[in-house]
């Protein structure tokens, strides 16, 4: 990028060496985040696709034996998987239940609390505390509650059941089950990402309304616009960067979700909530077929940069507005 | 043009940022192979004379104890019985062992990146079913030598050797033992007016007895099982078929055979106590696995399998008195047991092999078989079964007739040898969960069991 050509080489020498060393502190300054693009992403990106080009098995692949090269069957056999396009669908599935319910709640959230007053700093607070707990922790507390062994609430239904039965309300005992049905486990996970996540989309939507100039809501009352007319044609549309923002990191990050189904559901009930990545995560560590691993990892880096580049193109047109 | 060159530049960086986070799990074992392998490197064979037969075995000592400190990994499963052991040799011993817990369900991931990075540590104990997939992938260091010179080599339980033999070679030792019983609720047993000291023995009686205290009803439920846990089940349902001297797996752990009439028969069983509510649901079908052991010790539950361990069973809600334990039976009789647990091992990476062997030789000698496993909790030991036959019967067991049942029934004990056992039974999505829950929940035909059991063999066979 940047030549190490002699400055002083034409007349003007003095102009372009404060030119040159300008870029060149350009560059010292971008040098970090090159070295960590480069030895964090480009890197490892390349030895995925190498690693997916062959026959590697997760206990005995080294860099100069990587086991035979196993191409197009790494990724031919990646369709005839029992568990790929289950993972596909439930995948998309979740993120567009979370998706939705995630900006729908930091909206209304960021909406809730964008005027200042005695108990708003509380409610921001509160509402943002659950996002500062690790993804694996927060599932492990949940897993924790919605446990029939140790949760809370099979003892309370057994508190229920017995004052029914004796009251003569009820002839079956019954309990709840939260990540019993494929539906219900889907349900019990996306909860525990709306009250972990919702905070985090409240403070990017919050930003965006707060940079809403005042003078556009005062000439919108002053031609009598109701507050949904506001809402509406004012807000919604300015808030469009913001809200374009949110789900792009919210589509992103919900279709590599991992850890939220790894401790909570484990795929299950019967594979019903296999996620793309955990299906990478067994064929890596389970199946120890990192050949095939690799060959899923790069088919969804693939789709998701396809996917990433469709929504800044969406989010680039609406900057132009 | 300008603008959408940034743009793709900030696409970039965004996908780096959030891939780059999540993309762990596919890379991990990419960066580590550089360092160049020093597997060859490390002196194994062992010195001629290096295990010392001594006459009194509490002062049994072979391989180095010089003062090296040592490196062991465990699995958070055997936690519990790991640090007391490795406390009691490091206060005996010049050499220091620090060990690592390691979360269980992580264990084989941590273990197969280490192993292709050069980074285990000098000793690894691992569970017992997981040994053919190392062994068979040169993790360890040949053993047999060593092995064969202990005094008291053929008095060891075979399970964990067995398991730990590729090609001829051994590979490993015992170093904690479960096993799996029948653990039954005397007061619930009384209550249903059956008698606390029949316990059943085939899985009929076992069903209509867990029948008979389902039928008092409240929050009393006759049995309990892990139906969402493919290891719970391993455990617990294949000495049923093994008691009845049927198989579950060709020898070469490359078939399935749990399609056979046994199996079916257990499913039945199982099946029927769902159905009519004897077993507790919802929980039986959502178990998968951290909290199976935790429902006995509730005192709600009459009968179930449950580890052979005394330590932490009985609490407030269940007297010492009525825990009662007896052999697993099968369809028509007999008894067997899952010989399960962890097997110990010197990892290919360790350069430190006598003096591992110190250790994980020690764990086999008088001392720590009855002054450390044998001794009950109480007493500060650790009341779990001991791996030697010739020490079943030992001080402390004699106090507790319980704890000579479990002893005793080691010897009629199996161990599964599979090199893809993970994949195929244990592993959340494995292809035998699949069929457990065809079969218990889904009232799936003979020829569904089939197909089902057609996915297990596919999978031990690496397809």
């Amino acid at each position: 990028m940047t030549s190490a050509a002699p400055a002083r080489e034409v007349g003007s020498g003095r102009r372009l060496t404060a030119k040159r060393t300008r870029q060149l502190v350009g560059f010292f300054y971008a040098l970090p985040t090159l070295v960590y693009v480069i030895c964090f992403f480009i890197i490892p990106v390349i030895l995925v696709a190498w690693m997916s080009a062959h026959g590697c098995k997760l206990l005995t692949c080294t860099i100069p034996n990587p086991g035979q090269l196993n191409l197009p069957d790494n990724y031919s056999s990646v369709s005839g998987n029992d568990l790929f396009w289950p993972a596909v669908f439930f995948t998309i599935e979740y993120t567009v239940l979370a998706t939705v319910l995630l900006i729908g709640m930091g909206l209304g959230l960021a909406l809730l609390v964008q005027k200042g007053g005695r108990w708003v700093s509380v409610l921001r607070t509160s509402f943002l505390v659950p996002g500062a707990l690790g993804l694996a922790t927060a599932s492990l507390l949940f897993w924790g509650v919605y446990s029939g062994a140790i949760g809370p609430f099979n003892p309370l239904m057994d508190g229920l059941n017995s004052l029914g039965t004796q009251l003569g309300l009820v002839t079956q005992t019954s309990q709840i089950s939260f990540l019993g049905s494929p539906n219900t486990a889907l349900l019990s996970t996306t909860v525990l990402i709306v009250w972990k996540y919702a905070g985090f989309y409240m403070i990017i939507l919050l930003v965006g309304l707060q940079a809403i100039p005042r003078d556009v809501y005062e000439a919108a009352s002053i031609d009598g616009a109701s507050r949904w007319q506001t809402f509406r044609f004012i807000t919604l549309p300015l808030l469009r960067p913001s809200i374009a923002l949110s789900m792009i990191l919210c589509i992103t990050g919900s279709l590599l979700a991992f850890d939220q189904f790894y401790v909570l559901t484990k795929g299950g009930p019967d594979n019903t909530t296999v996620t793309l990545v955990q299906l990478i995560y067994r064929e890596a560590f389970i199946r120890q077929n990192l050949g095939t691993a690799a060959a899923v990892s790069i088919i969804v880096l693939v789709a998701l940069f396809l996917l990433n580049a469709l929504q800044f193109r969406g989010l680039r047109g609406n900057v132009a507005d | 043009m300008r603008k959408p060159i940034r743009m793709s530049i900030l696409a970039i960086a965004a996908v780096v940022a959030v891939v780059g986070c999540n993309s762990a799990t596919a890379t991990p074992t990419a960066t580590p192979t550089a360092t160049p392998a020093p597997a060859t490197a490390t002196p194994t064979p062992a010195a001629p004379g290096a295990a010392t037969p001594t006459p009194a075995p509490t002062t049994f000592s072979a391989g180095t104890d010089d003062g090296t400190k040592l490196t062991m990994w465990t699995r958070a499963a055997t936690q519990a019985r790991a640090e007391p052991l490795v406390a009691a040799y490091n206060a005996s011993h010049k050499n220091q062992v620090s060990l690592t817990i390691v979360p269980t369900d992580d264990y084989n991931t941590k273990v197969g990146t280490a192993a292709a990075a050069n980074g285990l540590p000098d000793v690894l104990s691992g569970d017992v079913v997981f040994m053919p997939n190392w062994t068979s992938a040169g993790l360890f260091q040949d053993l047999t030598a060593k092995i064969n010179a202990l005094p008291f080599k053929d008095s060891i339980a075979p399970g964990a050797i067995k398991a730990s033999t590729w090609d001829n070679k051994e590979y490993g030792l015992p170093f904690v033992m479960d096993l799996s019983v029948w653990m039954y609720n005397k007061k619930l047993f009384t209550q249903a007016g059956l008698d606390p000291n029949k316990p059943p023995t085939t899985l009929a009686e076992f069903q209509a007895d867990a029948t008979k205290i389902g039928k008092l009803g409240g929050n009393i439920h006759g049995t309990f099982f892990g139906g969402n846990c493919g290891g719970c089940n391993v455990f617990t349902w294949w000495p049923i078929i093994w008691a009845d001297e049927q198989q579950v797996m060709s020898p070469d752990g490359k078939t399935s055979l749990l399609n056979g009439d046994d199996a079916k028969a257990v499913y039945k069983a199982f099946a029927q106590m769902v159905s009519d509510g004897t077993a507790l649901m919802p929980d039986s079908k959502t178990e998968a696995g951290p909290t199976w052991t935790g429902y006995f010790p509730k005192g709600n539950i009459g009968i179930m399998p449950m580890p052979a361990s005394l330590a932490g069973v009985a609490n407030a809600a269940l007297a010492d008195s009525d825990i009662g334990v007896t052999p697993i039976a099968g369809v028509n009789g007999g008894t067997a047991t899952f010989v399960g647990g962890d097997a110990i091992a010197i990892t290919k990476d360790s350069k430190n092999a006598d003096q591992a062997w110190n250790f994980i030789s020690w764990i086999q000698s008088d001392d720590a078989q009855v002054n450390v496993i044998a001794k009950p909790a109480s007493q500060g030991g650790l009341g779990a079964v001991v791996s030697r036959s010739d020490l079943a019967n030992n001080k402390y067991s004699s106090s507790d007739p319980r704890l000579v049942m479990f002893n005793s029934i080691a010897a009629k004990g199996q161990t599964p040898f599979a090199v893809n056992f993970n994949a195929a039974f244990n592993d959340p999505q494995s292809p035998w969960i699949v069929l457990l829950r065809d079969a218990v929940f889904n009232n799936a035909d003979s020829a569904k069991i089939d197909s089902d059991n057609n996915a297990i063999t596919a999978t031990l066979q690496g397809k």
